[in-house]
């Protein structure tokens, strides 16, 4: 799950990080008082939305002239003008694909006189199964470019979970990261609290891009992007509640209610399929056959009839789908359980488009049968190659 | 012989009052009589389990406790995600070389502290988030489907569970049958990669030929592909098919998997595809024709 990056630096503030002061800003009125609360005379105004790449992004709605994303304001007048202009509108980045996402929420920020910019993240690296900093002092970049460029540049040290960071860690950092005096000083205390924060909240990323150094010598958390395991939501409620369901795509969210694993993707075939790789597999055959697959969608090892049946209704709801492919290999999911729910779901919202069913394992004759007997316009399939062959072969008809 | 288990495991199971635990220890059982020896429920130690074809299997207060009274020699663990993690490491506490567990979506956190307790341990760790290992006709841990399997020559690895059952049943139908089965997981912090199971099935003498499945993110494919290299120089070669799942993956999302992601530009499935051809392993475009495709590579 991710979260926005005022949220993020709350959270970090929580752990005595040091954040500049600001204010988020839910509605466009709100811009004035949010502005003269804050000391000046520099104020960021920062789009809030869950995709990184903001500063260099457009605005939709506005001319190609328009400033981007971030906007660095000298009066509070300039602050109200700068809300106003992107309150609302479309901001397209790098990461946000060409549709863009709606700025309905903005952050209002003191401003800091920046010396250097250094890149920091914490991420579990899983090739050694341990929590793990990233740094770098090419900070404020696209750090996909730094790493593919000079990979040099980029110092990883991992983190004993006995110990925590140590003395020994910092120094490492603080070598890597080219820090001295109070800055180095503020690293033995700011490391530690990254990586306490990033432990107790049950974080997935953490990324500091940049940390500055300010002209003052000292250290400060410029922009956070924050990630938590969703496998750990469930041990922190105060972490759900900062969930915008407004980021997310509304079919992940009614399949996050039944526990589906979900993803929205591009194309027209729908798939249902039991089983993470072999659901990932069957988008992959799609495409070898020549379509793409408008779903990921993996029911799990013990579905419901009733899963199954919502499962199916989000996929048909989908207006790009133009056909669907069933695949399941039954170990612990039956057949006739799956059989039982397409049937289930297609008789409460009809079937507009072709459904090649494939079904495989246990209890494999008696779904087939539950299909058959359904009286449903069901091309059957005898192995996922066959499937994947008929379902592109009925869309194309 | 095969790697990892055969009929002279003797398993515990770890949630094994539960709906899932339950159900599976009687496959287990089922399965040419794998010996489950046992139970542990803390609260529950000294009472009697029972499954639905009237089999008894006595329950422990404690993994030590069960392994000290009955010489268990392996653990499977069906406990919730929540307490999972706990429960390898009373597994790791009590020596028990052998874990498998099978629990999905445990918090990455609490395999971190696994990990580090599993490094400084004799113990091996199977999964999590795996669907087990089975060595046909002679043992089954875990929730694969035993009917698909063939006892044959056929050594599959696998990061998926519907995919191992795709590669067991094609390799059965192309009249090769398994050596072993082993799913080693769709988490990104696990307790066996691709390299510990290869170098088994490398050693093993019915392990004729090999099929690797992999999934896009994280980079063991590409780490397992140089050590079949290395192997291979010094004489060490079987055939071998392959599969990456995930080629149509967008960036950025998981997977179902909490392990399958490309994150940073890295872990998508071409990379890992090509890694895996330099090596020698003949990778399989379509999930469907894993047996043919082996069927090749052992002609030659």
């Amino acid at each position: 799950m991710n979260i926005h990056e005022y949220q993020a630096k709350q959270v970090l503030q929580g752990y005595g990080l040091p954040v500049a002061a600001g204010v988020p800003v839910l509605n466009a009125n709100e811009a004035e008082a949010a502005a003269k609360a804050l000391p000046g005379p520099l104020y960021v105004v920062k789009s809030q939305i869950h995709a990184g790449g903001r500063g260099k992004g457009k605005f939709k709605e506005l001319g190609p002239d328009a400033k981007g994303g971030v906007r660095l304001s000298r009066t509070v007048d300039e602050v109200v003008a700068n809300v106003n202009e992107m309150f609302g509108n479309t901001l397209v980045t790098k990461q946000t694909g060409p549709e863009g996402k709606q700025v309905n929420r903005l952050y209002i920020e003191d401003g800091a006189d920046i010396d250097r910019e250094l890149y920091l993240s914490i991420l579990v690296d899983r090739s050694v199964g341990r929590v793990a900093f990233v740094v770098s002092t090419e900070g404020g970049m696209d750090i996909e470019q730094v790493a593919h460029d000079t990979p040099e540049k980029i110092i990883t040290v991992a983190i004993d979970p006995d110990t925590g960071v140590t003395a020994d860690d910092t120094k490492k950092l603080n070598a890597a990261l080219k820090l001295s005096g109070d800055a180095a000083k503020d690293g033995e205390t700011v490391f530690p609290a990254l990586y306490k924060a990033f432990v107790e909240k049950d974080m997935s990323l953490l990324e500091v891009n940049p940390l500055i150094v300010m002209t003052s010598g000292r250290l400060r958390v410029l922009d956070a992007k924050v990630s938590f395991d969703g496998n750990a939501l469930f041990r922190h409620p105060e972490i759900m509640e900062l969930r915008d369901t407004t980021e997310e795509d509304a079919k992940e969210i009614e399949a996050s209610k039944w526990d589906l694993a979900y993803v929205a993707l591009d194309g027209n075939i729908g798939c249902m399929v039991n089983g993470a790789g072999l659901a990932m597999a069957t988008m992959d055959i799609i495409k070898l056959y020549g379509k793409e697959p408008a779903n990921f969608c993996d029911v799990g090892g013990g579905a419901s009839k009733e899963k199954v049946a919502a499962a199916f209704k989000i996929i048909t709801a989908d207006p790009r789908v133009e056909g669907i492919l069933v695949n399941i290999f039954g170990g612990i999911m039956k057949c006739d359980v799956i059989a039982e729910g397409v049937v289930a779901a297609v008789k409460e919202v009809g079937l507009q488009v072709p459904l090649v069913v494939r079904l495989e394992g246990t209890n494999v004759e008696l779904g087939k049968k539950i299909i058959n007997e359904s009286g449903l316009n069901v091309i059957s399939a005898d192995d996922l190659d066959d499937a994947a062959k008929k379902i592109v072969a009925a869309v194309k008809g | 012989m095969s790697i990892l288990i055969d009929k002279n495991t003797k398993v515990l199971v770890q949630g094994l009052t539960g709906k899932t635990g339950t159900f599976h220890t009687e496959q287990a059982l089922a399965y040419h009589g794998t010996q489950m020896v046992g139970g542990i429920h803390p609260k529950k130690g000294g009472e009697t389990w029972t499954g639905s074809n009237g089999e008894n299997l006595p329950i422990f207060a404690s993994v030590a406790e069960g392994r000290e009274k009955t010489g268990a020699n392996a653990s499977v663990i069906y406990v919730p995600p929540a307490g999972a993690g706990a429960a390898i490491i009373e597994a790791i506490d009590a020596e028990v070389p052998l874990i498998v567990c099978i629990t999905e979506g445990i918090p990455v956190m609490d395999m971190v502290k696994v990990k580090a307790r599993l490094d400084k341990s004799s113990s091996r760790l199977i999964g999590p988030n795996c669907p087990g290992i089975v060595t046909p006709d002679e043992c089954k841990i875990g929730i694969m489907p035993g009917n698909i399997f063939r006892k044959g020559s056929v050594g599959v690895v696998s990061r998926s569970g519907t995919l191992t059952y795709e590669a067991v049943f094609q390799t059965t139908n192309a009249g090769l049958g398994q050596s072993t089965a082993v799913g080693i997981g769709g988490d990104p912090v696990k307790g066996t990669e691709f390299i510990d199971i290869l170098e088994m099935f490398l050693a093993d003498d019915e392990t004729k030929s090999i099929i690797m499945i992999g999934e896009i993110g994280g980079s063991a494919e590409e780490e397992a592909a140089q050590f079949l290299k290395d192997e291979a120089k010094k004489g060490r070669k079987k055939p071998m098919a392959g599969f990456i799942a995930g080629r149509t993956a967008p960036p950025g999302r998981t997977m179902g998997h909490a392990g399958a992601v490309i994150s940073g530009g890295k872990g998508g499935a071409e990379d890992k595809i090509a890694a895996m051809e330099d090596a020698g392993i003949r990778v399989s475009p379509s999930p469907a024709r894993l047996g043919t495709t082996l069927v090749e590579a052992i002609k030659g």
